[in-house]
């Protein structure tokens, strides 16, 4: 289990990304701690009074060169619009790292990596995570159009990169579990992060051809730490903590009709 | 250095925060953020006798300056939290206590003898409130609405329960002092309020509400004018002491809760927002005390 800490990070960069996501960059005057590939961090929404509730945001990439942790952040709603808001220098207080990550990377592994939209984050840093454990990610990242391909330059210096969007302005038109990799290239497993119809999708195509698959949830959460049982999961155990159990889970595990 | 120690009944406490129930785990998911040694008594998540999977998700809304929520007492079972979970937190050095919810008659009393088999247990919050529950028959929100089935429950667990009996009480009452006198009159060597507040939030999209159960229970600083004002009337009314939560964030709100005639404060929703905040809340206790000049946190509890 890794530590779990309270920080005060420093704004080093918010980057609009599009009208939709921001990219923000965190660093510390100490050397960030130990965050593994598919852990989340609660951020503190400050200066807006409807927001009452820290937001769980996933880890996107870290740093370790610049000491920066990256947050890609989709603007939802009120508490992501405020923080669309920050500027460099500004102080953001943040409890990290939480829950478990995707699978401890095993050498030799051809790794598919699906995201769709904002749940393309955490595959950033898994890939660099792969291919320094001596294994070989693939991309696939799903999206509406080109102009939501968020980091397609940062996914590419870790592996091969494939494309699809529904209108087909960039990849190949359609849903990623169309995608043309698919069928020929071999995978020894999947992970994947996005929409649910998406990830159900994946999950349905994992079982049908013997892949193992592990996916990544964002149920509406509170706590982050499994105290306060609003963000259960219906799986093979009962209701699990998607904050504390997960949020990545073996497919197996989940109760959904695959 | 104020003294900070306060008892409640025969339960002594080395400050006077704790933890609400459902708010901190059983401590060990804090132990990362705060010494949990340094925490008065640390109420641990609501446990029955029979393990319970809850209510659908979703279950929670976020409101400004707070949330609504509708676990529904999923535990599993003071059978498992006995042969599990007690082995983790029996020596950690503080007043652990377990949150005890039922059903039935029958279902309070046979967990309450369990729980009394445990040594390092020194005390039972009895929920008698929580809105959560959906069984019939005068399961959890109809036992506390009612001075006479929140006496009969309070009498039966005290016969089989001979250590601290803290009765948790619900707001969403017409007179909560009526309640609170009973269960004192029954056998309670404290009582806690407020437990949640009945609450609502509606998605104006889907045109549905935001929680699975419709409604749910709201905590957080909105509801703590509400919470204080009863905490005030009971603590007038009652000859035990009284523990005072809903809605503290910060020192200052403890100290309110104190001066109205706490004896002691819970930490509730607070702790998803600041993971540290128990401790912070101690040290400013003591901070005020030394600053007003006092020798001992129990010369302020009641002036109001």
């Amino acid at each position: 289990m890794v530590k779990k800490h309270i920080l005060d990070l420093k704004v080093s960069a918010n980057i609009k990304m599009n009208d939709k996501f921001i990219l923000l960059k965190l660093t510390s005057g100490e050397k960030l701690p130990e965050m593994l590939p598919g852990q989340f961090v609660e951020v503190r929404v400050d200066g807006n009074n409807d927001v009452f509730l820290r937001r769980p945001i996933s880890i996107n990439f870290v740093d370790e060169e610049t000491n920066e942790l990256w947050l890609l952040i989709q603007l939802v709603g009120k508490g992501t619009r405020t923080l669309a808001k920050l500027t460099e220098g500004d102080m953001v207080n943040v409890v990290l790292p939480l829950g478990n990550g995707f699978s401890p990377v095993v050498k030799g592994e051809q790794v598919l990596l699906i995201g769709g939209g904002a749940g393309t984050a955490p595959l950033l840093l898994y890939g660099k995570k792969l291919v320094e454990g001596g294994a070989v990610p693939t991309f696939l990242l799903g999206a509406r159009s080109a102009a939501d391909v968020l980091e397609l330059d940062e996914f590419k210096k870790y592996g091969d990169v494939y494309v699809t969007t529904e209108d087909g302005s960039l990849g190949e038109k359609g849903f990623v579990t169309n995608h043309s990799v698919l069928t020929s290239q071999k995978f020894t497993r999947i992970s994947t992060c996005g929409p649910k119809p998406m990830m159900v999708s994946v999950a349905k195509y994992a079982k049908a051809n013997g892949v193992k698959c592990e996916a990544s949830l964002e149920n509406m959460m509170a706590c982050g730490l499994g105290a306060c049982l609003c963000c259960v999961e219906n799986t093979t155990e009962g209701h699990l903590c998607v904050c504390k159990d997960g949020p990545v889970f073996n497919i197996e595990k989940l109760l959904w009709q695959i | 250095m104020a003294d900070l120690s306060v008892k409640l009944g025969g339960l002594e406490l080395k400050n006077p925060v704790m933890t609400a129930s459902g708010t901190f785990g059983y401590g060990l998911e804090f132990a990362d953020f705060v010494n949990l040694e340094e925490i008065g008594g640390i109420i641990m998540k609501g446990t029955t006798i029979e393990h319970r999977e809850g209510n659908p998700y979703p279950r929670m809304a976020e409101i400004p300056m707070g949330m609504i929520n509708a676990v529904g007492m999923q535990n599993k079972g003071v059978h498992y939290f006995a042969e599990n979970i007690y082995p983790k937190v029996k020596d950690i050095d503080t007043n652990m206590i377990v949150n005890l919810g039922g059903t039935t008659l029958e279902s309070y009393v046979e967990c309450a003898k369990v729980v009394n088999g445990l040594d390092k247990i020194p005390a039972i919050e009895l929920n008698i409130s929580c809105p959560n529950q959906r069984s019939t028959g005068g399961g959890g929100m109809a036992w506390g609405v009612d001075p006479v089935s929140a006496a009969e429950v309070v009498e039966a667990v005290r016969k089989v329960y001979d250590k601290t009996l803290i009765v948790k009480l619900t707001p969403n009452v017409t007179d909560i002092v009526s309640i609170a006198k009973a269960v004192e009159s029954a056998g309670a060597d404290a009582v806690s309020l407020i437990n949640t507040v009945l609450g609502m939030a509606i998605d104006i999209e889907k045109q549905k509400p935001v929680i699975s159960t419709k409604t749910g229970g709201m905590s957080g600083p909105a509801v703590k004018p509400l919470a204080l004002r009863m905490v005030w009337q009971v603590a007038h009314a009652v000859n035990i002491p009284v523990v005072g939560l809903g809605g503290i964030m910060k020192a200052e709100d403890a100290i309110e809760f104190l001066l109205a005639g706490a004896t002691a404060v819970e930490i509730g929703t607070a702790n998803f927002v600041d993971p540290a905040v128990t401790v912070k809340v101690a040290k400013g206790i003591n901070e005020y005390l030394d600053r007003k000049g006092y020798k001992s946190v129990n010369e302020i509890i009641g002036l109001v």
